[in-house]
């Protein structure tokens, strides 16, 4: 690692003034960074930890009905936390990595990051969740902009992440088990007002929703629905783990397989 | 540099380190506490594994300056004043869950934090908590039994695979 000062502050406002210099990046729990900054894949000038921030963390139920998540929660609280309000949501962030990885990675960290694998984002834009930060609200839609691409701006923080919760839910994870992230990863959610399908692991491009395959399931909800439907393997990752085609295939594997766990 | 301060096995501690300095470092250089080993460093074998707070962490993949006032307990820890096992460590030994012992510390820091979450877990449960825990050596079969007995568990009926 090169060297970087660190601040931990203890409110969101003196977060956002201390990634107000240039270089500075906020650190969640470091799950991801801290083996970024060691293969020296990244050199801010200052880290700002917001580990030490009471208000970002945690997991509350809305007036709406919605789940909030405050941005420097680890996997491990949301697993044990949102077990009541968002069974899905929780049985997700148990899945990720291992109990020790839990106990530090953070929702806000997995999501400012936008790994193309991670398990996190699938959740998101799946519920259509809405990502709050220190300056302004984003909708799941418009936030994840391709791989390790975001809308946030610099020094931009997520504060809190809010999930409506839907009607039924379920996140099928395909594990890549060296890695520990979703080779593919579905997560299906069915709301009074439709269905949303969003894929993690696959594409080129990073999460993504499957219309086709939500279209399919607005008419029909059951597994069958899904028959015969078949995502362009051109956008897919091929890498030594799996080629494009076989990424194609799982996330049609994968989508079944969540919308049975829906029923 | 600048100054962290936490307390370590029962000890308030305290030393200078940089922004970088990992947990792992502080740890062992700092603290000459070497009982805490670091295998891979990119925060996948887990033989780092100790406490903050009493949540098992990777300690490879967190800042000292992260762990500014908090608990931390390593291996050094585990056994008594005397050199006495701890329940966990004396299972490991009577059912031989080490050969070469380079992951033991965190395997053990482990298996107490799975013990404290899980008092009597099953095989299976073991086996997934022990996702983050990578052991060369044993194929891990001794490894899942000396935590079932640790946990007060009959381990007879387990055959070897």
């Amino acid at each position: 690692m090169y060297s970087f000062e660190f601040e931990k502050p203890s409110t969101i406002a003196d977060a956002v003034a201390a990634l107000g210099g240039e270089d500075a990046q906020a650190l969640g729990g470091g799950q991801t960074l801290i083996p970024t900054l060691k293969q020296r894949l990244a050199a801010p000038t200052k880290l700002v930890s917001v580990s030490g921030i009471a208000e970002m963390k945690g997991v509350c139920v809305e007036d709406d009905g919605s789940v909030a998540i405050g941005g420097a929660t680890t996997h491990a609280t949301v697993a044990r936390e949102a077990a009541g309000s968002y069974p899905a949501l929780a049985a997700l962030a148990g899945q990720i990595g291992d109990p020790a990885v839990r106990n530090r990675g953070t929702i806000g960290g997995s999501i400012a990051n936008n790994d193309p694998a991670a398990c996190y984002p699938a959740a998101v834009l799946g519920s259509g969740a809405t990502i709050v930060t220190n300056a302004r609200q984003i909708a799941a839609d418009d936030f994840f902009e391709g791989m390790f691409g975001t809308a946030l701006d610099e020094g931009e923080i997520i504060t809190s992440v809010r999930f409506p919760v839907p009607q039924a839910a379920s996140y099928q994870k395909f594990l890549q088990p060296a890695s520990r992230f979703a080779l593919v990863g579905a997560y299906v959610a069915r709301f009074a007002s439709g269905v949303r399908v969003a894929i993690t692991g696959a594409s080129e491009d990073g999460v993504f929703r499957w219309s086709e395959a939500e279209a399919a399931l607005d008419k029909e909800f059951r597994p069958d629905a899904l028959m015969g439907l078949k995502i362009n393997p051109m956008n897919m990752i091929g890498d030594l783990h799996g080629s494009k085609d076989y990424r194609a295939h799982l996330v049609s594997v994968m989508t079944k397989r969540a919308v049975e766990a829906c029923m | 540099m600048t100054q962290v301060s936490m307390t370590v096995n029962g000890k308030a501690v305290s030393g200078d380190v940089e922004g970088r300095t990992l947990l792992s470092s502080f740890l062992r250089d700092h603290l000459a506490l070497t009982g805490t080993h670091v295998g891979c460093d990119t925060a996948q074998c887990g033989a780092c594994v100790v406490h903050v707070n009493g949540e098992a962490v990777k300690s490879c993949n967190m800042l000292a300056l992260e762990a500014e006032g908090a608990e931390v307990g390593t291996i050094e820890g585990q056994a008594a004043e005397d050199g006495t096992l701890n329940t966990i460590q004396q299972a490991f030994q009577d059912h031989h869950g080490l050969q070469c012992g380079f992951c033991t510390p965190g395997m053990v820091m482990s298996a107490a934090a799975l013990l404290k979450e899980n008092p009597r877990p099953s095989e299976a449960e073991i086996r997934k908590y022990l996702e983050g825990n990578l052991c060369r050596c044993t194929g891990y079969h001794n490894i899942v039994k000396a935590i079932m007995a640790a946990s007060g568990q009959d381990v007879t009926s387990i055959a070897a695979e």
